[in-house]
């Protein structure tokens, strides 16, 4: 930990030092010229004497201004996709920044949303598709959000019944009872994309029930369920009580795809803006520090007690690491099965949009990109990784590819026409 | 009388034992792993039992707290609902009692609402409110309301005549009157109202507290049974049993000193 710090903070004046290089001598080629003819050191010198950089780069590492407020809740649902969140309170991630956080545990999406919407909570773990509905007032009252953090990527699984072993393909889940944990869930997007990619008909075909991710693996040993695109721990729990077994990994279907979301009320960043900018520091530092698979069974200790998680260490453990029994008789090892990465781009947000539009969530037109940059804080959380030396993309809209489908590649550019390559959906224009 | 006793305290042992023997005989055992396979057995649920009272008031921060906490967060929960609505309850019943034209006027309208959900008032009240805590104490709210509302209309208006006409001849004051004569006559309907509503409202705080999360009884079920704890789940259950009896049984004694014979 004191390592990496030390590494983070020398990795943070190194990039304040470039950027200060960069915006005084303009582009790369002139940097490299003037470099050459004086010397890095002799360079660094001359540009310590026309511009303050030891203040600035106290600036881009100070934990900006005075805290608006230090006691902060912020509500989580027990998922391991909560991870960085969850984590950063028992290893201090939060208490770096300077502030006192509670993570406060609740039932359901529903009662996430509602807690935050009514203040009682500061901000909050959500689904990454909740900040856009709840700001669009689709499925709730209108409350402008802010995204500015990815929790996790990948992270989720189609577990089915002990009973469905033989099954090979979507087509064969006609007629299925299945549990996502919340409408406006990557989990029911990507769960409806697998079957309708097989000419399954989610509205139609089979059923989609929204169901609390605890209570799914209980569903699921009552019959109640044929199976279900869930969070983790749950589908890994399912396999440790010998219940189900994982059919697909969400990996599988979009590699990177964005899960579950740290976000706040706009009202919220605007009113304590040095707050909300620690809490985000915060984030990208635990996210970052998740993001090395090293140290992931020490989170997975951190995070598996009552207080948190309540689920058994190594349960935890096979999620976080990757190394897992599948149900099938398989051991299996996919380090990315679930992995960190809190970059928020546009174009995440606009495929979420296309789906919510193609399964009727929304109706009519839909402003895809200004909804995106709205919510989707890219450039903020750019800026915020930058000063803190972490690498960060250039692009806030990228071609994503998916590994499953007719239409591989979703560009950002063209949403309508992607909506439109869809036989199977709801949306009719 | 005494052999009688003997008999009944004999009996209920005989089916406590032969109950715990039937459920030890269908819990499945734990397998070779060590982790529990189907439904756990009065050794195992007694073992978590024991493990919980030696320690019932720890505290390791807002997401785990011991059963003590809980179980007091809950009955704080419902102290608040249930004195609420008790009160207007109280006042509602005896105004509606006294006045026959105004209890039938208003009459459908209880009709309607009583047998609603308590729970179903969840969503409304978190939306209109805006605190989770406060939506949950009104739910208890709701669910204590119509028992003690309906039993003093009820007692209020079957009160003899006699009664209140010697009030009337004594030309008592409204405040006199209803301390002195209403109450004390309707007091044996009321308290059999109030017993009805604790049962009611004790048992829809474990729902509305599955709901908010947090602290309570309620949410420690939910917990354990997010981890598939089922011996936790069963001693809950029991506890909550348990302080449902005693709960009843405070309102039972006081009835009984309420007693009167005409």
């Amino acid at each position: 930990m004191a390592e990496l710090t030390a590494g983070s903070e020398r990795a943070l004046e190194h990039a304040v030092e470039r950027s200060i290089e960069y915006a005084i001598l303009g582009g790369a080629p002139g940097r490299r010229e003037f470099l050459r003819l004086v010397g890095a050191s002799t360079a660094a010198a001359a540009l310590a004497s026309v511009f303050p950089v030891t203040a600035a780069k106290a600036l881009a590492q100070d934990k900006g201004g005075p805290l608006e407020k230090r006691e902060l809740k912020i509500g989580f649902i027990p998922i391991t996709c909560a991870t960085p969140i969850i984590m950063a309170e028992p290893m201090g991630f939060y208490k770096k920044q300077g502030l006192h956080v509670q993570v406060v545990k609740a039932s359901g999406w529903a009662m996430i949303r509602d807690l935050s919407i009514n203040r009682e909570t500061d901000a909050t773990h959500m689904l990454t598709p909740m900040p856009l509905a709840i700001t669009m007032g689709v499925g709730s009252q209108a409350v402008p959000y802010v995204m500015p953090a990815v929790e996790n990527i990948n992270g989720q699984a189609i577990t089915l019944a002990n009973k469905h072993r033989g099954v090979k393909s979507a087509r064969e889940m006609k007629g299925f009872k299945f549990a996502v944990p919340f409408d406006y869930s990557m989990h029911n997007f990507l769960l409806r994309y697998v079957l309708a990619e097989d000419g399954v008909d989610p509205d139609k075909e089979v059923q989609i029930r929204v169901v609390p991710p605890p209570e799914m693996v209980a569903n699921l040993r009552a019959g109640n369920l044929d199976g279900y695109l869930a969070p983790d721990p749950f589908n890994q729990r399912a396999v440790y009580e010998e219940i189900g077994f994982i059919w697909m990994l969400s990996k599988d279907i979009w590699p990177g795809h964005p899960c579950c979301a740290f976000a706040a009320t706009r009202e919220f960043a605007e009113r304590a803006p040095n707050t909300f900018q620690a809490l985000v520091r915060a984030i990208l530092d635990a996210t970052q520090y998740a993001h090395n698979s090293a140290n992931r069974k020490e989170i997975a200790k951190a995070i598996a007690p009552k207080n948190f998680l309540n689920q058994p260490v190594e349960v935890v453990e096979q999620v976080l690491t990757g190394v897992f029994p599948d149900g099938l008789g398989h051991t299996r090892n996919v380090p990315d099965r679930i992995d960190f990465d809190p970059f928020p781009y546009h174009s995440m947000a606009i495929w979420i949009l296309t789906q919510m539009k193609r399964w009727g969530y929304v109706k009519g037109d839909v402003d895809y990109k200004k909804v995106a940059e709205q919510v989707y804080t890219a450039t903020g959380t750019r800026e915020a990784m930058r000063a803190m030396g972490l690498k960060a993309p250039a692009q806030s809209s990228v071609t994503h590819a998916f590994a499953l489908g007719k239409t591989r590649l979703f560009d950002p550019e063209r949403p309508e026409e992607y909506l439109k390559s869809f036989t199977i959906r709801k949306a009719t224009a | 009388m005494s052999r009688d006793r003997r008999r009944v305290i004999l009996y209920s042992m005989l089916f406590l034992v032969a109950f715990l023997a039937v459920w030890q005989l269908v819990a499945e055992p734990a397998g070779a792993s060590g982790k529990a396979r189907g439904l756990p057995g009065p050794l195992a649920v007694g073992r978590t039992a024991v493990e919980m009272i030696a320690n019932p008031f720890y505290d390791n921060g807002p997401n785990d707290k011991g059963i003590g906490l809980q179980l007091l967060a809950s009955l704080g929960r419902l102290a608040m609902g249930y004195v609420a609505a008790s009160l207007a309850a109280i006042l509602l019943g005896v105004t509606l009692g006294l006045s026959p034209i105004l209890y039938r006027a208003v009459n459908p309208y209880i009709q309607i609402l009583k047998p609603i959900s308590p729970l179903a008032w969840m969503p409304l009240f978190l939306y209109t409110i805006k605190d989770s805590g406060q939506a949950a104490v009104l739910v208890i709210f709701m669910s204590s309301l119509w028992p003690t509302l309906a039993n003093t209309a009820f007692g209020v208006a079957s009160i003899k005549r006699d009664y209140l006409n010697v009030a009337a001849i004594l030309q008592l004051s409204w405040w006199r009157r209803l301390v002195t004569v209403i109450l004390p006559a309707a007091a044996p309907a009321i308290v059999a109202g109030l017993r009805i509503s604790i049962g009611s409202a004790w048992v829809a705080i474990v729902a509305a507290e599955m709901l908010i999360g947090g602290t309570g009884i309620g949410y420690f079920v939910w917990n354990e049974w997010n981890n598939l704890a089922l011996t936790s789940v069963i001693f809950a259950i029991v506890a909550i049993g348990f302080i449902g009896v005693l709960l009843d049984a405070g309102l039972g004694r006081l009835s009984r000193r309420l007693a009167y014979s005409e």
